[in-house]
């Protein structure tokens, strides 16, 4: 595996606090714009960037990140310009795992071989293909495992005791647990109930355990963090974005600054999260 | 591409993993996959037990119409000088397609998975007034995705389904056509995970739809090959039905796959062309890549970003195609061909003048190929055709085309 991301999470283990996750998408609202708010996630306080490959028919978002899909492929963007982009975050960048995400038909049409060797080449760590369950390993997950790229899973609250070690047995990285059954940009559930379920998802692997779906607050990021050893923020920074654009769909002076601003709240609130767990 | 091995039977897939060949699959999100394996379990069940077969087989009877009739078109094959022309009669079913077949059938299933609220995509809206039919039959509450620029094209289906009773949410994302009332649907449905039913209205979707789809419609094939054979006491030379995601298609097609006398030609839309990008032929002039659960033909760019279809009817209106077809097309098995929307308004007006007979725009795509094909063959031969719906829904866009006043 990538070593990046096994480094990540052990250095937030030793000091004691969660990951904040942050996705956008790649390519929005325009090339040259995603490339400088995926360099100043960092900064901002974003220990593992989710790079979000559009798609046009993206069947588990909601519609912020459907839209932030629509304006980047209106853009130009392409898988291959996704790539290029992260080879480009990491000439300045080798310690901050990227995990793309998105949906299969792209990869399988870009060729899975070739897709995963220009992934490794420009510094891609994980994958997370939401219409990839543990039945269609097969396709990208083992191919992926085998080039050490990390397939990072989604676990849901319909996966249930039975089905978790299916979901588990070729995960690595990190598990994503999706905090409700629903789109991208729902409602954050009960924060109990979500410790409860990553405490059953623990019982049963050893890696890290993120939580995402729903997280939209500094406050929320707290609340998710005291239990999971990392949040995952993405229609709220989307959402950033698309707030800070001109009438015409354009970016603007304030729009990587904007999000830079937002996810740097997102930090503060994950950095206290386990001070609220001690209490 | 993609060039399989003739299998020893055309009818035993797909595999326990829901494959027909690399086609198929279950390409669907986490939260879906254990719904999806509870209504596999439960189709496996259902399919053996003779108690749910005796009530499809009822309601087949006395609520749709069934058997469906198989008839001689004789001025049609007369004009036509050449080879026998029969067409089984769909149009004739409740709901005026066969569209019905499938629900009333998958309703039985969700009311015996103990599920209280049905949730469909429609295109033209026969499958959603379909869904709405069988929910007002069986008082299951129902909402019916639909693309806006449909709701626009289709008002008479949308008022249908609003009088029996369900919800249509006309859905703006995308481009607002029948791949994106797709989506939303499945959006949907990974939200209400407990209660809701997706009745996916063609043979295509993660397995089992497409194998448990495909099973609901065979009835169209194994009354025709029984009626046929009662008729002419032999087998027809060929079957042909049109193509949209394929489920009347291969209704007629399955129980014949196995006849080798007989040719199978499923019919795509070639709408205004295969130059540009106003067709819908997704096996003639796509590519294997994976959509809404399974991997098969696709109208996709070099990205494998999915590209909007264009046809004259908006039942055939989708940019993919069942995975069974994209098998059977790459075994060879079934020819796949194209017509184009011109064709299909003239062969509208001809069976509606010579029989007596308004067809759908969908069906009207095949009745061209077999006004293509009759002529050039022996008057001993015989051409059976899938007449999957009524035109009624289509005579304000025919019209419009004509440049006539309704």
């Amino acid at each position: 595996m990538t070593a990046r991301m096994d480094t990540r999470f052990a250095a937030l283990k030793a000091e004691g606090r969660p990951a904040l996750i942050t996705y956008f998408m790649g390519g929005d609202p325009d090339f040259d714009t995603s490339l400088a708010i995926m360099k100043a996630l960092p900064g901002a306080g974003a220990d593992v960037i989710e790079l979000g490959m559009p798609f046009s028919d993206p069947m588990a978002d909601g519609p912020a990140i459907q839209l932030a899909g629509q304006r980047a492929l209106k853009a130009g963007q392409t898988l291959a310009k996704t790539l290029e982009l992260a080879k480009l975050f990491r000439e300045t960048d080798n310690d901050t795992p990227i995990v793309l995400m998105g949906y299969y038909n792209p990869i399988y049409i870009y060729g899975v071989e070739k897709f995963l060797d220009d992934a490794l080449a420009c510094g891609i760590d994980g994958l997370i293909v939401v219409d990839l369950p543990a039945e269609m390993d097969d396709e990208l997950c083992i191919p992926a495992l085998e080039k050490g790229i990390n397939f990072i899973r989604l676990a849901t609250p319909t996966t249930d005791d039975k089905r978790l070690p299916k979901v588990l047995k070729n995960s690595s990285g990190f598990v994503y647990y999706v905090s409700m059954n629903g789109i991208t940009g729902s409602a954050l559930p009960d924060p109990s109930l979500v410790s409860g379920a990553v405490n059953r998802i623990k019982s049963h692997t050893d890696l890290p355990v993120c939580v995402g779906f729903g997280v939209k607050t500094a406050d929320h990021a707290k609340a998710i963090g005291a239990a999971a050893d990392g949040v995952v923020v993405g229609t709220a920074i989307v959402a950033q974005v698309a707030g800070s654009l001109s009438k015409d769909g354009a970016a603007t002076a304030d729009t990587v600054s904007a999000v830079a601003t937002f996810v740097r709240g997102l930090a503060t609130g994950v950095h206290a999260a386990r001070l609220v767990a001690a209490e | 591409m993609n060039q399989a091995a003739t299998p020893n039977s055309f009818r035993s897939g797909p595999d326990e993993d829901g494959r027909f060949g690399i086609y198929g699959g279950r390409f669907v999100a986490e939260t879906l996959m254990p719904l999806i394996l509870d209504l596999q379990s439960e189709w496996d069940k259902a399919k053996t037990d003779p108690e749910f077969q005796a009530e499809l087989a009822s309601l087949g009877a006395h609520y749709i119409g069934r058997p469906s009739p198989l008839y001689f078109a004789e001025r049609l094959t007369e004009e036509l000088g050449g080879a026998k022309i029969y067409f089984k009669r769909e149009e004739l079913n409740h709901t005026g397609s066969h569209k019905i077949n499938n629900c009333i059938g998958q309703i039985l299933l969700a009311k015996r998975m103990g599920k209280t609220r049905i949730i469909a995509e429609t295109g033209a809206g026969q499958h959603g007034v379909a869904s709405a039919t069988v929910a007002a039959r069986f008082g299951f509450p129902c909402v019916v995705y639909m693309g806006a620029t449909d709701v626009e094209r289709q008002a008479p289906n949308v008022f249908r389904m609003r009088l029996l009773g369900a919800e249509v949410v006309p859905v703006t994302a995308g481009n607002g056509t029948l791949k994106d009332a797709m989506n939303e649907a499945l959006r949907d449905w990974v939200t209400n995970v407990d209660d809701t039913y997706y009745l996916i209205g063609t043979a295509a979707g993660p397995h089992p739809y497409p194998e448990m789809v495909r099973d609901f419609q065979a009835v169209i094939g194994t009354e025709a090959r029984q009626q046929i054979l009662e008729a002419e006491g032999r087998l027809p030379d060929v079957v042909i039905a049109a193509v949209g995601g394929g489920s009347n298609a291969i209704g007629i097609f399955h129980p014949f796959l196995d006849d080798p006398s007989v040719k199978i030609v499923g019919v795509e839309a070639g709408g205004k062309g295969l130059d540009g990008e106003e067709h819908c032929a997704s096996i003639t002039a796509g590519s294997p890549g994976v959509l809404h659960g399974n991997r098969t033909y696709l109208l996709q760019d070099g990205d494998g970003q999915i590209k909007e279809g264009h046809s004259v009817s908006a039942g055939l209106d989708y940019p993919g195609i069942g995975p069974e077809h994209s098998w059977l097309a790459d075994t060879g098995r079934a020819e796949y061909v194209p017509i184009m929307d011109h064709e299909a308004l003239e062969a509208f007006q001809t069976l509606t003048r010579l029989e007596g007979i308004i067809p759908a725009l969908e069906p009207s795509h095949a009745l061209a190929e077999v006004i293509k094909r009759a002529p050039k063959m022996g008057k001993d031969e015989i051409i059976l055709m899938n007449l999957s719906g009524r035109g009624d829904k289509d005579i304000f866009t025919v019209a419009k085309i004509l440049g006539m006043e309704v």
